[in-house]
């Protein structure tokens, strides 16, 4: 493989080398952003400010104590998950745009999914970090015993969050170079996410408040974990087209 | 094996054909100038190559593999304009990313020797966002070279470069390809690709107007390439 | 689609249009318990068939778009999206003027006209992420991908809505059992609807085609 005829210093290396694998890709770019993120905490403090905000402006506009705004407990966290996120989702693969990064990323051997799970995983993590913060502050101004069902209204809110996460993370590859992607995004994700919107309100309402589940409402929890599933295959495989043209 | 086979490759955003017809063949082992104006089409042609982009029409072979096959991405260099380097991290933190991408056995460590071979180990821990021009310009060839790439593919990389600078990457291109790597380099600075070069190709409108060997003609009077076969560059 | 396929259709559809008019108003009693209002279904209920026709083939041209890469699925899914856009628009203000009429008041939450709220909204999102694209092959491309999220998105949220509303039941704008008598001008009122929905996509398309060969001139207009 060498030209004829030339001493070569180092020969290049023509043995196959380890491929880093689907998950070690995906965790190597997750890693990457959590660090990113960490370190600048831009998108977090936003999205971390704005809920606080949201939360705040809820308890003046509607009386925190009264039964009728307990009721609404659920639709009030997710209202507030929804907006925040949308902060931490828009940044996703805008990140990738200062000195063409995202260029670089799609010519390494990182398969296109594997790009785009790493970068969903590690905006799951950062979203639940704004949302358990949430709760703490949801509790405290509206005397909310959330700690009661702890395990159960977790679980949902993962669920929720994942399905926010896989639907806003193709979406901000989709919208990445387009101008307006601040506003184009949560225009495009919110809708395509009432589905798993509604269940989750469904689901944390009561949870929130510290109270059961009826066994009615578990068609809400296999319409989430659906919603999941057929979400995250379909943004797999559509995430190559989504970000090579 | 060649480096390079393209056949019949066409390019069109909506109906405009920004590629027509490209058909080549590049050997290993050599250096490719890639000539053309502005819009002449180079950066298509360079995207294509990298797996950035799939051709309208045609097909494009790199190391004998299609250029989104994982296993060809992973024995090629690319560096762009904008360097691709992540400000908020440190020098060693790009690399060893890069180096995890690549499938390199110890990033950390390839990491650490690269950033030494560009001269950058006093500022290892430091964040880009702190380097100069030159030395992100220097990480960013470490980090086109870090995982000994068969092929490299560069758009611009003379743009903005002091002398000194222009003459250490041209010295690093001539190792590559004595080492048998092959090197495209699209560029506006005929005299510096053509001194490295010894293939040429012109893009004129999205078409291939000249392809064949770098000629000593060329060499001594670079504008001449354009004035027979294109426009003024 | 050739001009004078166009015009025949809305002749067709006119003519077909006229003579369900009359038969509507002047043939058909007044149904039991709703009055004259209820005469609007005819136009509601095959709205709403025509706007699913639109999405569903939108959904197969995007992916045929995916597959080909021939901007001619792109023009095309994005001519039926936007005649499903409307006859959807038409499906909720029926709607809204039944239920005003009917219960007195303009919204009802009812299952069938929220999810196609929801159905109006992803594909009123199609259009803006279009406009927000200038290049025709990057556009076509994108708008596929969305398009194919949001056509797997529609029966996810029908049934979800429906188990929502069977929870916390509401007015309902039309039970869905209706005289066989009806059933007749329903349908024959669905066909110039859908010659109408035809013409405009046929409208649609040659604009297209028109906008990309005009596209191109001026690029490469540009490039000289």
């Amino acid at each position: 493989m060498k030209a004829a005829g030339t001493q070569a210093e180092t020969a290049p290396r023509t043995t196959a080398r380890a491929q880093p694998g689907f998950l070690g890709g995906a965790v190597a770019i997750a890693a990457k952003d959590l660090r990113s993120e960490l370190r600048t905490k831009e998108a977090l403090n936003a999205s971390l400010a704005f809920s606080v905000v949201i939360l705040l402006l809820f308890s003046f506009a509607f009386d925190p104590t009264a039964e009728e705004t307990r009721a609404l407990a659920g639709g009030l966290l997710w209202l507030v998950f929804a907006f925040a996120g949308a902060l931490i989702l828009t940044r996703s693969f805008a990140r990738e745009l200062p000195n063409d990064c995202l260029d670089a990323l799609i010519a390494a051997p990182i398969s296109a999914p594997a790009l785009y799970l790493g970068k969903a995983v590690a905006n799951w993590l950062l979203l639940m970090a704004v949302e358990l913060v949430s709760l703490v502050v949801f509790g405290i101004f509206y005397n909310a015993p959330w700690t009661r069902r702890f395990w159960p209204l977790v679980g949902v809110i993962a669920l929720g969050t994942w399905a926010l996460t896989v639907v806003g993370t193709l979406f901000s590859a989709l919208t990445v170079n387009l101008r307006l992607r601040e506003l184009m995004l949560p225009l495009l994700v919110y809708p395509v996410l009432i589905p798993a919107l509604l269940a989750a309100v469904q689901l944390s309402g009561p949870l929130a408040l510290g109270e059961p589940l009826a066994s009615d409402m578990m068609v809400w929890l296999r319409l989430l974990a659906g919603f999941d599933l057929i979400f995250t295959a379909l943004a797999l495989t559509l995430a190559e087209t989504a970000l090579v043209g | 094996m060649n480096a390079l086979e393209l056949d019949q490759v066409w390019k069109f955003y909506g109906d405009f054909p920004a590629l027509r017809q490209i058909s080549f063949e590049l050997p290993e082992g050599v250096c490719l100038a890639l000539l053309g104006r502005n819009g002449a089409g180079k950066t298509t042609l360079l995207r294509i190559l990298s797996g950035l982009m799939r051709p309208g029409r045609g097909s494009v072979r790199v190391l004998g593999a299609d250029p989104r096959d994982t296993m060809a991405r992973a024995r090629i260099g690319v560096l762009g304009h904008g360097l691709a380097l992540y400000d908020e991290l440190s020098a060693l933190e790009n690399l060893t990313l890069f180096a995890r991408l690549y499938g390199l056995k110890d990033p950390r460590g390839a990491a650490g020797q690269w950033v030494e071979r560009v001269g950058l180990a006093a500022s290892a821990s430091s964040l880009v966002r702190e380097f100069s021009r030159g030395m992100r310009q220097r990480l960013a060839v470490a980090r086109a070279f870090l995982h000994e790439p068969e092929l490299l593919l560069l758009d611009e990389p003379f743009t903005a470069l002091d002398d000194r600078a222009v003459t250490t990457l041209q010295d690093l291109l001539r190792d590559a390809v004595r080492q048998g790597r092959t090197v495209v380099l699209s560029t506006h600075q005929l005299r510096e690709a053509l001194e490295l070069a010894t293939h040429v190709a012109l893009l004129v409108r999205g078409r291939l107007a000249y392809y064949g060997t770098r000629t000593n003609e060329m060499l001594e009077d670079p504008a001449w390439l354009y004035r027979r076969y294109g426009e003024a560059a | 689609m050739r001009e004078k396929m166009l015009i025949a259709f809305c002749i067709v559809a006119a003519i077909l249009l006229a003579y369900n008019l009359y038969v509507m108003l002047l043939v058909l009693p007044d149904e039991v318990s709703q009055g004259p209002i209820f005469r609007i279904i005819f136009f509601h209920v095959p709205s709403a068939w025509t706007a699913f026709l639109g999405f569903l083939a939108a959904a197969v041209a995007s992916v045929l778009y995916l597959v080909r890469k021939d901007l001619r699925y792109d023009a095309f899914a994005v001519a039926v999206t936007e005649v499903g856009l409307a006859f959807a628009a038409v499906t909720l203000v029926t709607g809204m003027i039944w239920a005003r009429i009917i219960w007195g008041i303009w919204w009802t939450w009812d299952p069938r006209l929220t999810s196609m709220l929801v159905c109006w909204l992803l594909y009123a999102g199609y259009l803006m992420l279009r406009h927000a694209v200038e290049e025709p092959t990057q556009r076509a491309r994108i708008a596929a991908v969305f398009s194919i999220f949001a056509s797997v998105d529609v029966p996810i949220v029908f049934f979800s809505i429906r188990w929502w509303r069977t929870q916390h039941p509401q007015p309902v704008v039309w039970g869905g059992s209706m005289d066989p008598a009806y059933w007749n001008t329903l349908f024959l009122n669905w066909i110039p609807l859908l010659l109408l929905g035809a013409a405009m996509a046929g409208i649609r398309l040659r604009q297209e085609r028109r906008q990309r060969e005009l596209e191109a001139l001026r690029r490469m207009a540009h490039a000289l």
